[in-house]
């Protein structure tokens, strides 16, 4: 299983913002038990989605040599469910950025693809990312930049980013 | 900006990025022993404190390690035996000039918790007046 929860980068501003889409699918094995006869995307993998979307951004900005690790998840509003048949828009917008880290803020807009149906606005998630190496605190992590790897490589190829390190 | 005006928006800047209450929020309050201030909570206060501080013709730049000092316990002319050497801690008063030594007792396993609530908002004042000297 790959652990992508966006399906496609949809607009790059390069440090001002990136918007990426997630097809809610009832393909998705987790919904059948969450919850069983009422599939709903957990919030904690929109949070993960809006994390991928925002790390892109912050990742791109220096050609993807840092590796940027979620930190905290500073702030999450989510005022609706998505289910199978939806689909999710992450805009990730840069906060500020420096060596050691950077934050990021987000919106989370749905669309339930019925006729007539538009955008709407249904939560906000503010992040905080780490700049590992910047960050290490003792730890020892490996050279190669496992934040950005095989995971990420078609998404980011698909889109026209070609980071230097994967 | 008054002692008292910066003293206020820090405690706004703390209490969002520690999500602790008004009333823990004092001058001698710990970051990380008092409030639960973990290390990366550190770089959210200080980029909650750069835009809070900043104003269009006056940018409001922390520099990484201006706030806490970087690599001490890696330096062995600052450090011997889990304690700060005179040299380490003539170096740390040098550099932290917002913090309150008194009663320190130089333990290196302590140096974390001299960020207080009072000396973050020295530190937003010395560098608020330095600016606009």
């Amino acid at each position: 299983m790959r652990w992508m929860w966006i399906d496609r980068i949809v607009e790059h501003e390069p440090g001002v913002r990136l918007v990426a889409v997630k097809n809610v699918s009832l393909a998705e094995e987790h919904l059948h038990d969450h919850f069983p006869g009422n599939p709903i995307m957990p919030a904690a993998l929109i949070i993960e989605g809006v994390a991928q979307t925002s790390g892109i951004m912050v990742g791109a900005i220096n050609n993807f040599k840092e590796k940027v690790l979620l930190a905290k998840v500073a702030k999450v509003e989510l005022d609706r469910d998505a289910q199978p048949g939806d689909t999710l828009r992450y805009t990730a917008t840069l906060d500020r950025i420096d060596d050691a880290g950077a934050s990021t803020m987000a919106q989370v807009h749905l669309r339930n693809n019925e006729d007539g149906d538009d955008w709407q606005l249904i939560g906000e998630v503010d992040l905080l990312f780490s700049h590992a190496d910047q960050n290490m605190s003792g730890l020892d992590l490996p050279e190669e930049n496992f934040v950005f790897g095989d995971n990420f490589r078609e998404i980011l190829s698909a889109s026209g980013l070609r980071p230097e390190t994967v | 900006m008054t002692h008292d005006e910066i003293q206020a928006k820090v405690a706004e800047v703390l209490e969002a990025a520690l999500g602790c209450d008004e009333d823990e929020i004092v001058a001698d309050a710990s970051l990380t022993a008092d409030l639960g201030a973990e290390s990366i909570d550190f770089l959210d206060i200080v980029f909650q404190l750069e835009k809070t501080f900043s104003t269009p013709d006056a940018p409001f730049k922390i520099d990484q390690g201006e706030l806490f000092p970087e690599g001490i316990l890696d330096n062995a002319d600052w450090v011997k035996d889990g304690s700060l050497t005179d040299t380490g801690l003539a170096m740390l008063t040098e550099r932290m000039p917002h913090v309150n030594f008194e009663g320190f007792d130089g333990s290196v396993s302590k140096v974390g918790d001299l960020i207080t609530v009072a000396a973050l908002v020295n530190f937003v004042e010395i560098k608020l007046n330095a600016t606009a000297a």
